[in-house]
């Protein structure tokens, strides 16, 4: 019974995301680094969904003159966007994943260190996620606002103030919220590959590579 | 009294593929490592002696022949109890010292201990009285990145014996420091070997270990070349100190 008792191994949630944070704080240029690609990622994501946001609220509420143009070139516009639209989560997606696979493969001699220490693969991999998760969610608040920003201020300078007066703020929220699940989703898929790999190599191994 | 075996090894073999050819570097080894010697496994660079080391630590898996630890054969050990025998039975000290960087001296003594349930102040507390055991008890805050060489490796000690292993592994302990800072972690490693009956097994060409290991295994091309005793040794200590200089 005692036995039982004694062959626990934990990593509370506290202590991991404790060290998570930690990790993010002391290699901040690295961190900022990795967060800068999700959020770069996720800022083009969001400027072109806001340019959509803004033609169609255009075309429902904007003047006579402006909507005539818009609907007259709809479907050449709505084309054009749809392969922008791949083509910015295309980019996002391989840089999230390539930068996350770079903070986690540089790090396998600490996983090798951890696993001696008594670490199971699941510590390994919680602390992992775990910091993906920050970077994610991080990374993709700024840059969904930043995409929101940088397209506001376009459309203001093709179409001067009307865009204010009938600026679509709940659709773009929901394109925050797409956004963030989006760069989040991806830089734990991004990071879940190498933590995969890392965690379940024998210790030796893990850290006797190079990278 | 007969002392107990803490460490076995029968008939380990270890073979490496490199691309289709099959390199050999242990050819069978039989060990017995008794609780509380301490043992060097001396051997050139390219002898097997650090794959040796990794079978007996559990940080990788033979090819063929097995490893008992305190009698337990680590082959039929699932990855669970293989973490729980890392966790709470060996203690690990690398040439490279392998301090998690991002954590201070103490938080890296406690680690092991957390993983193995101990509430944080515990931790803290036991972790706290080994750095002072080991003449770091002024430095607990302290970054490895803020230490020098010698205080890393003596962290290092601090937490391999945090969770009161039954072995302590230590690989090339001393292959990056210098002459006095090493011997200070021979003697510091010997220390606690007698002061807590932990069996030390180190892999090392560092000749000054010869001084304090009651017995030396030296080994050759993936063999055991021979086994030597300490009282045998004192009169071979004149021969190899020639090789100590170079």
């Amino acid at each position: 019974m005692e036995k039982k008792i004694e062959k626990q191994l934990s990593l509370p949630l506290k202590n991991a995301l404790q060290m998570s944070l930690r990790n993010f704080k002391i290699r901040f240029g690295r961190a900022i680094i990795v967060t800068m690609s999700i959020l770069l990622g996720i800022a083009f994501f969001m400027s072109i969904m806001a340019s959509n946001v803004f033609t169609m609220a255009l075309i429902e509420k904007g003047p006579e003159n402006i909507r005539t143009v818009l609907v007259e070139n709809l479907p050449e516009i709505k084309v054009k966007q749809r392969w922008l639209v791949t083509l910015s989560l295309l980019v996002c997606t391989v840089g999230i994943i390539n930068s996350m696979l770079m903070a986690v493969t540089e790090r396998s001699r600490e996983i090798g260190t951890m696993k001696c220490l008594g670490a199971l693969d699941r510590f390994v991999m919680e602390l992992f996620l775990l910091e993906a998760m920050i970077h994610g969610i991080g990374g993709s608040i700024i840059g969904s606002f930043l995409g929101i920003l940088i397209m506001t201020l376009v459309y203001i300078a093709q179409y001067k103030k009307i865009i204010l007066s009938i600026f679509p703020t709940l659709t773009l929220l929901k394109f925050v919220g797409i956004s963030i699940i989006l760069g989040t989703g991806l830089a734990i898929i991004g990071a879940l590959y190498p933590a995969i790999v890392s965690a379940r190599m024998e210790p030796a191994e893990a850290i006797r590579r190079e990278v | 009294m007969p002392r107990e075996v803490i460490v076995r090894t029968i008939e380990l073999k270890k073979t490496y593929m490199l691309g289709k050819i099959p390199l050999h570097v242990l050819k069978g080894i039989d060990l017995e490592i008794l609780k509380g010697e301490y043992i060097s496994i001396m051997g050139p660079s390219g002898s097997g002696k650090t794959t040796l080391f990794n079978m007996i630590g559990g940080l990788d898996k033979p090819s063929e022949g097995k490893v008992y630890i305190d009698e337990v054969d680590i082959a039929q050990l699932d990855a669970y109890e293989l973490a729980w025998l890392r966790c709470r039975k060996i203690g690990y000290i690398f040439q490279t010292f392998n301090l998690i960087p991002v954590m201070s001296a103490l938080e890296n003594v406690m680690l092991p201990m957390i993983f193995a349930g101990m509430t944080t102040d515990d931790a803290r507390e036991k972790a706290k009285s080994l750095l002072e055991t080991v003449g770091l008890g002024d430095r607990l805050h302290h970054k490895p990145f803020e230490l020098s060489g010698g205080q890393q490796q003596r962290v290092a000690i601090a937490r391999a014996l945090a969770n009161d292993p039954a072995i302590i592994l230590a690989d090339e302990p001393t292959g990056n420091l210098d002459l006095k800072t090493g011997k200070e972690i021979i003697n510091l490693l010997r220390e606690m070997n007698k002061e807590k009956q932990v069996s030390i097994i180190t892999a090392t060409h560092d000749l000054k270990m010869l001084d304090v290991s009651d017995r030396v295994i030296w080994i050759r091309d993936g063999m055991i070349e021979r086994i030597e005793d300490r009282e045998n040794l004192d009169i071979k200590v004149g021969h190899v100190e020639g090789e100590e200089a170079g």
